[in-house]
């Protein structure tokens, strides 16, 4: 079966730290891998490599399908209303606005649609951010602390969205500090790489 | 293709949006504005001089909202988010350009017409003005994506972001003032060519500076 997400013999260097080297796993459809450690272990630069937005030092990344991402950003023009911040990445990742319809009611942000994204918190800005990732239909997810500053509720939409998006063939990279009560996970220990 | 008319309009939505339409127009005219009072109600003389102070004033007009043409896009994550859907660099600033292109050049075109007036630039001078800024706005765009690109990555980089891109934009100054001589004949085209030459390289440069920001 092949990977949607392989890494092979990665090193990282930030700075002139070594983060970690020689790391290698691969996520085939339907698996999700829980980063765990320390803040300042990788996890961060981890996911960031996975996406592509940094190079290794050494070794590779192989992405095979698109790739959607959280990270401490939400990437939501500020000034607009939810839903057409939202409906912006839908025309960018060309998804119909049906995507968004059941991504917010999936993150309950129905009743959000018409506020402007600058007056949701921290909170409501994660689950938004979680919408557009579901909306965006990419079969590898990277989140990197989905769960920053959600209730519990958001929390248990966040993991039933991660659970449907498996059942769908989907892969997740998640970082994060706690597990999220996801059944099958498998872990990796970034501190004890370093 | 969707998805790049999605960001150029999302680009001019920014530009235009509350009010910031008018920002590069009133600065235009604020210059035009304050120079006759600065030299002299002279018209002869207004009428040399005038005819460059506009083009230095298209000029700052164009490099005046450089700080939000990539930074608020790089702390948004909104660049990285593309970078993660395999958008080249070059293509982003690509459509940049363009919608900044667009979102400053045909305010400055309207505003052209006050601002001659204000500088006593007859009818015949207002034409070359108008061709010469109509060539050299993708140029002048070009460069603000260029130095907003450069700047982003440091606190209160705007401010060197116009000494960045100035030797760059010398030769348009040089050209697009220098149709207004009538001696200088082929300053219209050694202008289109330069425009041109800045143009395209305005891309490929951007799209690095853009690429250099995630490291």
């Amino acid at each position: 079966m092949t990977s949607l997400l392989a890494l092979d013999g990665v090193t990282c260097i930030r700075g002139d730290r070594l983060l970690f080297e020689g790391l290698s796993f691969a996520l085939s459809r339907s698996d999700a891998l829980w980063l765990r450690g320390p803040n300042g272990a990788g996890k961060s630069s981890l996911i960031r490599l996975a996406a592509g937005l940094l190079r290794p030092a050494a070794g590779t990344v192989v992405r095979r399908g698109r790739v959607a991402l959280i990270d401490e950003a939400a990437a939501l023009d500020p000034e607009l209303p939810l839903r057409r911040a939202l409906d912006f990445w839908a025309r960018v990742d060309t998804v119909d606005g049906h995507a968004v319809d059941r991504a917010m009611a999936a993150m309950a942000l129905d009743p959000l649609a018409d506020v402007p994204v600058a007056m949701l918190s921290t909170g409501q800005r994660k689950r938004a951010a979680m919408a557009r990732v579901m909306a965006g239909g990419a079969p590898i997810w990277l989140l990197d602390e989905p769960a920053n500053g959600m209730d519990e509720a958001a929390a248990a939409q966040l993991a039933a969205a991660i659970a449907t998006h498996r059942a769908n063939g989907g892969a997740v990279l998640l970082a994060s500090h706690f597990a999220l009560g996801l059944p099958d996970l498998a872990e990796l220990d970034m501190g004890a790489l370093a | 293709m969707t998805a790049l008319i999605a960001l150029f309009w999302r680009d001019l939505r920014r530009a235009w949006g509350s009010g910031a339409l008018w920002l590069p127009v009133l600065f235009f005219l604020l210059v035009a504005t304050a120079f006759p009072f600065a030299v002299g109600p002279d018209a002869p003389l207004l009428r040399r001089a005038g005819g460059g102070m506009v083009w230095v004033a298209a000029l700052l007009a164009a490099l005046l909202p450089i700080d939000r043409l990539v930074k608020p896009d790089k702390e948004a994550g909104v660049l990285d988010q593309l970078a993660v859907r395999g958008f080249a660099d070059e293509v982003i600033a690509a459509v940049k350009i363009g919608a900044h292109a667009i979102g400053f050049g045909l305010p400055l075109l309207i505003a052209l017409l006050p601002a001659s007036a204000l500088l006593a630039q007859d009818g015949a001078r207002v034409e070359t003005l108008a061709a010469g800024i109509a060539v050299a706005v993708p140029a002048l765009a070009s460069l603000a994506v260029l130095s907003a690109a450069l700047t982003a990555g440091h606190k209160g980089g705007s401010a060197i972001g116009g000494l960045l891109v100035l030797p760059l934009a010398v030769p348009l100054l040089i050209f697009g003032a220098g149709m207004l001589d009538p001696s200088g004949r082929g300053a219209a085209k050694l202008l289109s060519a330069t425009s041109l030459l800045l143009t395209v390289i305005g891309p490929f440069a951007a799209g690095a500076a853009l690429r250099g920001l995630r490291e």
